[in-house]
């Protein structure tokens, strides 16, 4: 067998273990709507970290932060910040989210919106917001499985295809098992990711240069700059730095999946003790960001960042190593593809759908509308990703723009008896606008700060004034009377 | 209040240590701040946690 096939074939070995194991999870359980898309609220610490570590780990991770150390150098440290500070965040307002959930049967993020502020409208509209936001996540991954498995076969399986196979796996494995399967497949591919990254961090630097050390001591000298903040580019600051990070650590637990995560936790306990150690886990993306500055000196001058990793893995090691490192790569972007797409499929089927164009569906049918969901929203992403080119992160940063603007309904819902629910839909679709605005006109970032920052402060400001302005929840509760039970009593 | 002390070390003071120099094993002195505040942020959490388990068992109230 020449090189290509022995890495291909190695790549889609595990791949199909991991889908085989997805499958496998959802046989003999009656899949319910809670079932399926909230385990029946019963899982406990391990898997609960599980299933949180492979939401956060993401293809991202893999290329995208290797990518930006390739392309950009010092701002792509704004990574390793920011995840480990969702957790900072998360510790403080997800145990507060999962008790609400658990009072209310909440099972997505729009129930806790219709439960806060009793319209169906500004529920309707997060839906909106979390769905679009959730394509060009999706799109990432898609885009990760392509680069990775076009790769590893040294360009015979082009990207196009590649896309599509692990489109159609994805929805065939959603579809059958819910989220049941995707905790199952992450054990999978953490522990393979964890062996690619500390290989690859290791490996790369130690063949090439001798060591870190050396690496970095080479990179130095040959890219003076390259290591501190802006790096490689021109506008991407301290000021950026500050701003991008605030926005994602902020934002991230306001994805749809993070949040709903939240309720398939056993408990509030689990969820903190959980945040306690989350962030140890982004010690293997320290690995990977040796990779991605070893490999600027390795294999230089490719057009895309994030081929940096794979190319320079390529050329440092046998081709059966690649194929490894290529399938817990695809793992790596199937299993966050896999709760995007259930979460967005939910999202529309029970939040948006029934409640706007047919009120009297079942619970049934709602499930078989999630389902058909899947399937549609595969095909829109693998479309997307097939006719768009954009780098990884950059499409991250699109979706963080959006999502983060539901934070200041969420975190003051939970803690601020006094805001309305005028303010937070001015709020939220001022956030919304002005963030789609200037990212759509290239004005990212604006001032040295990045312009879903400057949409989130500007949507934070409207909710707190507009809810010192307007009055409180009289006239929602009288038209609403179970919108007067005591909410949350959480001090 | 315990969780704001990893945001100020990861974020606000960026340029403060926004350096190569010195490098300590070889890592640059950013990269290294970083990966030292992701091992330190446990264990703020943890202390924040274990006040908040004493805090709450006298009164049983409200977790």
């Amino acid at each position: 067998m020449n090189a290509a096939a022995i890495s291909v074939s190695i790549t889609l070995g595990i791949v199909a273990v991991g889908a085989t194991i997805g499958f496998l999870a959802g046989v003999r359980r009656k899949m319910d709507l809670e079932q399926w898309t909230v385990g029946g609220r019963g899982f406990g610490a391990l898997l609960m970290f599980l299933l949180m570590a492979g939401e956060v780990y993401t293809t991202f991770a893999f290329l995208g932060a290797s990518g930006w150390s390739y392309s950009r150098g010092g701002p792509a440290l704004y990574i390793l910040a920011y995840l480990t500070l969702s957790y900072v965040v998360s510790f403080f307002i997800l145990p507060a989210i999962w008790e609400v959930g658990r009072k209310y049967g909440m099972q997505t993020q729009s129930d806790f919106f219709i439960r806060r502020y009793g319209s169906n409208y500004l529920a309707g509209f997060v839906c909106v917001v979390g769905i679009a936001a959730f394509i060009p996540y999706l799109q990432l991954q898609l885009t990760g499985v392509g680069i990775i498995v076009s790769i590893a076969s040294f360009g015979g399986i082009s990207r196009t295809l590649a896309m599509a196979i692990a489109a159609v796996l994805l929805v065939a494995f959603v579809f059958a098992s819910g989220i049941r399967a995707v905790a199952w497949i992450s054990v999978v591919k953490d522990a393979l990711m964890l062996i690619a990254a500390v290989a690859i961090g290791i490996g790369v630097p130690l063949i090439h240069f001798g060591g870190i050390g050396p690496m970095f001591a080479a990179l130095a000298h040959a890219r003076p700059g390259h290591l501190t903040m802006p790096g490689a580019t021109a506008n991407l600051g301290h000021s950026w730095f500050i701003s991008t990070v605030l926005l994602t650590s902020l934002g991230n637990y306001m994805w749809p999946h993070n949040f709903g995560a939240a309720f398939t936790a056993k408990s509030a306990d689990t969820l903190r003790r959980n945040a306690v150690v989350m962030p140890l886990y982004s010690l293997t993306l320290v690995f990977i960001f040796f990779a991605g500055f070893a490999s600027i000196l390795v294999v230089p001058g490719l057009a895309n960042g994030d081929l940096a990793l794979l190319t320079a893995v390529r050329q440092s090691f046998p081709p059966w190593f690649l194929g490894v490192i290529g399938g817990a790569g695809a793992l790596t972007a199937m299993v966050p593809a896999a709760i995007f797409i259930l979460s967005a499929a939910t999202l529309f089927s029970k939040n948006f759908y029934r409640p706007v164009f047919a009120p009297e569906m079942t619970d049934d049918q709602v499930a078989r509308l999630a389902r058909a969901a899947v399937v549609m929203l595969g095909l829109i992403s693998l479309g997307l990703a097939i006719y768009s080119s954009t780098t990884l992160v950059s499409l991250l940063l699109t979706g963080y723009a959006g999502v983060t603007q539901f934070f200041p309904g969420v975190v003051l819902g939970l803690f601020w008896r006094r805001v309305t629910t005028s303010a937070v839909f001015v709020g939220l679709v001022s956030g919304v606008v002005v963030a789609a605005l200037l990212m759509l006109s290239h004005r990212d970032p604006l001032f040295g700060l990045s312009a879903g920052f400057l949409a989130l402060c500007l949507n934070f400001l409207l909710v707190v004034f507009g809810s010192l302005l307007t009055p409180a929840r009289i006239v929602d509760t009288a038209k609403r009377p179970e919108a007067l039970e005591p909410w949350p009593a959480i001090q | 209040m315990l969780g704001l002390i990893p945001f100020g070390a990861m974020c606000f003071s960026v340029p403060l240590w926004d350096r190569v120099d010195p490098t300590i094993m070889g890592v640059p002195f950013n990269l290294f701040w970083l990966t030292s505040w992701i091992v330190l942020t446990p264990v703020c959490l943890w202390s924040a946690y274990r006040i908040e388990a004493t805090r709450n068992r006298p009164g049983g109230t409200v977790p």
